[in-house]
């Protein structure tokens, strides 16, 4: 089916038609809110019975990495929103250009992570038989790595995914698909997109910031 | 073809908007050095909702978007509430002696 400004039989026009492919999204993503939810609300509960636990764990993480890579994020959330601009004003190659600085911001992100999820192994602070920490508490303070690579594994996760997505998205692009008034791929991208750097602008203080002060 | 009414949000929005994100984050990392006892994670939650809100509003383009598709991105976050809330309506007011799994008297068992 030729899909560039197509109108679909089932709307009545193509704006109708861009609102309900959206909705669609925003469905999709409600289900993603309350994946994610399940796991701020077990981090939430852990936290409260080990206060302690958690704030040793939690200054053993690398700030100046997270924040840094929240800063790259949000700039890829920057870049992927000024994509869908380019689909709009039908810009092919400007749109091409700002897909792949989204990917790339992406790719930074997930190698800063490859840092730090790398410097966990060599401190013996991943979770299991090589988890070692001469604190008291240690048993606890596993619970918090638990959260942590439970948390940001299926963030990272949800990352690779967007880049493939992204990757797809650009080819597409290349060939000229989504710059003819049809663009609803690039737009449904970026929400997913943005929605990951939500779920990272709620982690970053959450495991890293909030016991840097004790 | 019929052309369509969609909304173009001008380059300067996205870059303000980039702009605040970034400074936001900045401000929560400068706050969270301060000792401010309870409020640390009330000031780190707010600035965070305020961030997302950003997010949701301009790059999301709730903001543009038809009254349904705000409707359902709201009964997103009331759903979120509902789970949040209502989980910690019990664990927070829950006596301090029949709870199971305090630090306190954790089972020796879980202690390396």
């Amino acid at each position: 089916m030729e899909r560039t400004g197509a109108l679909l039989g089932q709307f009545r026009d193509l704006d109708q038609q861009r609102d309900t492919v959206a909705l669609g999204m925003w469905v999709f993503l409600l289900t993603e809110i309350m994946f994610f939810g399940g796991m701020f609300l077990t981090y939430t509960i852990y936290r409260l019975k080990f206060p302690h636990a958690f704030a040793e764990g939690s200054r053993e993480l690398d700030v100046v990495k997270g924040g840094w890579n929240t800063a790259v994020l949000i700039a890829s959330s920057f870049t992927m929103a000024l994509a869908v601009r380019a689909a709009q004003m039908r810009k092919r190659k400007l749109l091409c250009i700002l897909l792949a600085s989204t990917m790339i911001l992406g790719g930074v992100f997930l190698g800063v992570k490859y840092f730090e999820y790398a410097q966990k192994f060599e401190h013996h602070l991943v979770p299991g038989p090589d988890f070692h920490m001469s604190a008291p508490d240690a048993a606890q303070v596993q619970i918090f790595f638990s959260l942590y690579f439970a948390m940001t594994g299926m963030h990272a996760l949800h990352m690779i995914i967007g880049e493939g997505m992204l990757l797809a998205l650009l080819i597409y692009s290349w060939r000229g698909k989504y710059t003819g008034g049809y663009f609803a791929p690039v737009e449904n991208g970026g929400l997913y997109w943005h929605f990951v750097d939500i779920v990272w602008i709620f982690l970053f203080p959450l495991l890293y910031l909030v016991d840097l002060h004790r | 073809m019929s052309e369509s009414k969609q909304h173009v949000i001008p380059f300067k929005t996205y870059a303000l908007i980039l702009a605040a994100l970034l400074a936001l984050t900045l401000i929560t990392y400068h706050v969270a050095l301060v000792d401010l006892g309870p409020w640390n994670i009330v000031v780190a939650i707010v600035i965070a909702c305020t961030k997302a809100v950003l997010v949701v509003l301009f790059f999301m383009h709730a903001a543009y978007a038809p009254r349904r598709t705000r409707l359902v991105i709201l009964a997103g976050v009331f759903w979120l509430l509902l789970l949040l809330g209502l989980t910690l309506a019990d664990y927070l007011t829950r006596p301090p002696a029949t709870d199971s799994i305090s630090s306190n008297n954790a089972p020796a068992a879980y202690v390396r």
